[in-house]
């Protein structure tokens, strides 16, 4: 089947181990304020087939190393499941790594054709990029336009059936820096037990030029990028960093 | 024969009446695979001197760019007493002129670009010299003019032919300036005299040109003693200690750089042979490492001050003032071994002791298999001062051998054994503009009828509206670049007759085998835009717009197309069918004095100069914006990431552009990942 896809990175080096092929899927459910890829939040982009992608992914199966691969971002790549399942299926059957970057939110506990859709494509994923904006599902919403009941139980889905996760976290000055929420944020990545590894990403504002661009407002304007002690803080907080499990 | 300077070292061929210095290195280098932590910091004299320097460059940049310039003295190997920076504390000696920082007069290239370069400063030549060169002393200038074919004029005045080198100084040509502290200048001399001798029969012009040569050789080897001389050395015999053998290399190199200003004066490949003489006065406790890296680091200083007189023009094309002093370090011996040595640390380590700087450019020959601990070191520097170029020794070694270096930034030859005639560039994307417009320049009037100037013989240039059929456009590509190709090796072959015969560089030949191996350059300018306008006219419709004489000057692109640099097949074979094509076209010509023709795809500043003088092209670039530089894909058009940039870039055959392909390409740190 075919997938829309915004763009190709070659290189990625920022998303995930290794070096990394990067599939930016188009569309996205959520509207994060900080969002630095607005291009890709409406449907559109560009139709290829699994095996096109995975064909172009394969030309730089070389630079993957040990541990590099593909990962699939956006927009957000779960939005098209069944094309990634397809996707990753290939990727595995050629040896290699897959990694999805997600925010959870297609997967809905209550209805089991959506936990059945997030199981196929778990056995096909080495690792779950789960950024998690905000812990208060209220603060979620603002943030984003939606809750994050089912990113919460998309990630303790993914703990229990033992798929590696990192726990991602942009930390925008007074919106998730709070260091109440950030403690709140750390006890339930305490309760996982599949995460590898905790990162916090200093939001910047390279992505408002696209808003102007695209017509659309900017509500963080005026926001700075953390301070840097700020960032340490909320790394020491989250226990940023490897984790062992 | 055994000499005091050869004692503890291993025979072989390279002294048994020979001159091979590969030989000495592969026999007697010790291959270092451990860490830095041997190096030594600069010492108190090295610092004071370096001082020195700064305070000298300090004063150059107050006075404009040019401190002091000859004006009456033409730089010979023996024109000028010694100078020094401080007497007393330099281990290593010599300076061009008699003073440092004072530009030498070598008018020998072109009188005109001499006393342009010395005008553009505020100073005036003496009327005598210039009397001298331009009545009783014809230049290389002057000759090339004398011959120079209409066409050849039209070609280069309307830049399809850029960066000649007919006014100044070809360069690249890098002597074996080992050779001079191995085995002495005496030694080379008696064997350059049994070459002559052997040069016997016939005396076509060819072999009248050769002896005349050999003996301008030994004219050079005898001056480079006396030089020598002038500062109280003997350099007739081998160097027996580690600080002759670096002064002896030096002067070398010193007498070609007050022989020739040359575009590029690199040095070649010297830390390792260097390595075996500090490593026997180690062992013999003849000096410390302190004192090694003192040598190495007083012979860099040396090499950061070599300057020549040339022209703000010049200056801007290649974005500063460079002399190029390229020395290639490390790399791995076709036996397995791994040529990095002590030494080869202790020449990055100047980056330190020293300071960051771009002269010499220190260059490593990078091997997968390179010891992990010289990898790191290299890793460190390059981070700390982003000073260290490198290059593929594993895509070089299998044709090259383990003795070549780089000269300029990526031409690669044997040392000693191969030659160089240096031929700037083609500029392929004004060539397709030709091909368009059937000869006609976009720009240029002809001056007696106003009219766009016809530079190619008439082609049929493209007729209609649109859009433009790839079949035609390309068929008419194919001549203009077989014309091209005829005009631009031509022209060269010309410039580099009149380079021989009035500006041989006969202390760098001294410094080569005698049967030399000479390597025809030439270059392409514009490959990518190029390339991204062919895959327009293929892959969209790009409809000609025409002036009111005719002339196509601009072009409406409908719809999109595939563009180099982004590791998609469709642009990147036009890319590779253009090379082999140009190439092809480049070897079917006669070539001066037997000479390999290659190629190469460098420009690394000259490309914003280049893009001035080219008009609007079919991928939708302006008029007058810069090309890419070397191979890179046009600016912003790689919208695949960087590896699937590079791929495009690596499909090039390197066998099709032996000379080099250059990609210009900077990341940030945070772009090569996280910390954490």
């Amino acid at each position: 089947m075919e997938g829309y896809i915004h763009s190709f990175e070659s290189f990625g080096t920022v998303d995930g181990p290794g070096i990394r092929f990067v599939v930016f899927l188009q569309g996205c459910p959520l509207r994060c304020r900080y969002c630095h890829n607005p291009d890709t939040w409406l449907p559109g982009g560009t139709a290829y087939s699994a095996e096109q992608v995975c064909e172009r992914a394969l030309k730089y199966k070389s630079y993957f190393g040990d541990n590099g691969g593909v990962t699939a971002s956006g927009g957000e790549p779960l939005l098209q499941t069944d094309f990634l399942i397809e996707l990753f299926t290939l990727l595995k059957a050629r040896g290699v790594h897959t990694a999805a970057d997600t925010s959870g939110w297609t997967f809905d506990p209550e209805d089991p054709a959506s936990v059945e859709k997030h199981r196929k494509l778990i056995g096909v994923t080495d690792l779950v990029l789960l950024d998690i904006k905000h812990i208060d599902t209220e603060a979620h919403r603002a943030l984003t336009g939606r809750g994050n009941e089912h990113t919460l139980a998309f990630a303790k889905f993914l703990s229990d059936n033992g798929i590696p996760m990192w726990i991602r976290h942009v930390l925008v000055p007074g919106i998730t820096d709070d260091d109440g929420a950030l403690k709140r944020l750390r006890a339930f990545i305490d309760t996982l037990s599949s995460v590898e590894k905790v990162e916090v990403l200093p939001y910047h504002t390279m992505g408002a030029v696209k808003y102007e661009k695209l017509g659309y407002e900017y509500s963080l304007k005026g926001v700075e990028p953390p301070a840097k002690e700020r960032v340490e803080n909320a790394k020491r907080i989250l226990g940023a960093g490897r984790r062992e499990n | 024969m055994q000499y005091k300077g050869w004692e503890g070292f291993v025979p072989g061929k390279w002294n048994n009446d020979e001159v091979d210095v590969r030989d000495f290195i592969q026999r007697n280098y010790t291959p270092y695979e451990g860490d830095a932590s041997f190096l030594a910091p600069a010492t108190e004299a090295t610092k004071k001197l370096w001082n020195i320097v700064l305070d000298l460059s300090k004063k150059e940049r107050e006075a404009g760019g040019v401190l002091d310039a000859d004006t009456k003295i033409v730089s010979t190997l023996t024109s000028h007493g010694p100078g020094y920076l401080d007497k007393d504390l330099e281990k290593i000696v010599g300076l061009q002129t008699d003073k440092p920082f004072k530009r030498a007069l070598q008018p020998f290239g072109g009188i005109r670009m001499s006393e342009e370069a010395l005008n553009m400063y505020g100073y005036t030549l003496d009327p005598q010299v210039k009397e001298i060169f331009t009545k009783y002393r014809k230049t290389h200038n002057d000759g090339v003019y004398d011959a120079y074919t209409p066409e050849m004029r039209a070609a280069r005045s309307a830049h399809i032919l850029t960066g000649l080198p007919d006014t100044y100084g070809r360069g690249r040509i890098v002597g074996d300036y080992r050779r001079v502290a191995l085995y002495g200048v005496d030694y080379l001399i008696r064997k350059k005299e049994q070459d002559k001798l052997a040069m016997n029969g016939v005396m076509t012009p060819d072999k009248v040109r050769d002896r005349e040569e050999l003996s301008e050789q030994i004219k050079a080897l005898k001056a480079l003693k006396e030089m020598a001389a002038l500062y109280g050395r003997d350099i007739s015999q081998p160097a027996a200690t580690a600080q002759e053998a670096v002064q002896a290399l030096y002067f070398g190199y010193l007498a070609a750089v007050k022989d020739q200003n040359g575009a590029a004066m690199s040095i070649g490949r010297n830390s390792t042979f260097l390595d075996i003489y500090i490593e026997r006065d180690l062992k013999n406790g003849v000096i410390t490492e302190s004192e090694a890296q003192e040598l190495i680091d007083q012979f860099v200083m040396k090499l950061r001050i070599v300057k020549f007189m040339r022209i703000k023009e010049y200056n801007e094309l290649f974005s500063g003032d460079p002399t190029w002093v390229t020395e290639s370090i490390g790399g791995m011996g076709v036996d397995g071994r791994t040529l990095v040595t002590k030494n080869s640390f202790r020449i990055l380590h100047t980056l330190d002791n020293l300071g960051p700087a771009p002269e010499p450019n220190l260059t490593v020959l990078w091997s997968k298999r390179l010891p992990v601990n010289f990898k790191r070191y290299c890793a460190e520097i390059s981070i700390r001062t982003s000073a260290i170029q490198y290059e593929s020794d594993d895509l070089m070694r299998p044709e090259m051998g383990d003795d070549y270096c780089i000269a300029c930034c990526v031409s690669c030859m044997r040392v000693g054994k191969d030659m160089q005639f240096f031929g700037a560039r083609a500029n392929l994307a004004k060539c397709l503009l030709y091909a368009i417009n059937g000869g006609k320049d976009e720009f240029m009037k002809d001056k007696k009828t106003g009219k766009p100037m016809q530079v190619s013989p008439e082609f049929a240039p493209v007729l209609g509206d649109g859009p433009l059929d790839y079949d035609e456009v390309l068929r008419k590509y194919r001549q203009m670049m077989k014309w091209l190709a005829e005009l631009y090796v031509n022209t060269l072959n010309l410039i580099h007759y009149m380079h021989d015969k009035y500006s041989y560089e006969a202390l760098e030949m001294a410094l080569h085998d005698t049967q030399v191996r000479r390597l025809f350059a030439t270059g392409i300018a514009g490959l990518s835009c190029a390339v991204d306008s062919l895959s327009a006219i293929k892959y969209a419709k790009v409809y000609p717009i025409r002036n009111e004489e005719g002339i196509v000057t601009d072009f409406r692109i409908e719809g999109d197309f595939p563009k180099y640099g982004n590791n998609d097949d469709r642009a990147d074979e036009i890319a590779v069918w253009l090379l082999k094509t140009f190439m092809t076209d480049i070897r079917s010509q006669y070539t001066y004095r037997e000479s390999v023709p290659t190629t190469s795809i460098l420009t690394i500043t000259s490309n914003v100069v280049y893009g001035k003088k080219t008009g609007n092209t079919p991928d939708g670039r302006r008029a007058g914006t810069p090309l890419a530089p070397g191979a890179n894909p046009m600016h912003g058009r790689d919208t695949n990431g960087a590896l699937a940039s590079l791929e495009s870039v690596a499909k090039l055959p390197y066998e099709y552009s032996r000379d080099g392909i250059s990609n210009t390409f900077s990341i940030t740190p945070g772009s090569l990942g996280k910390d954490d």
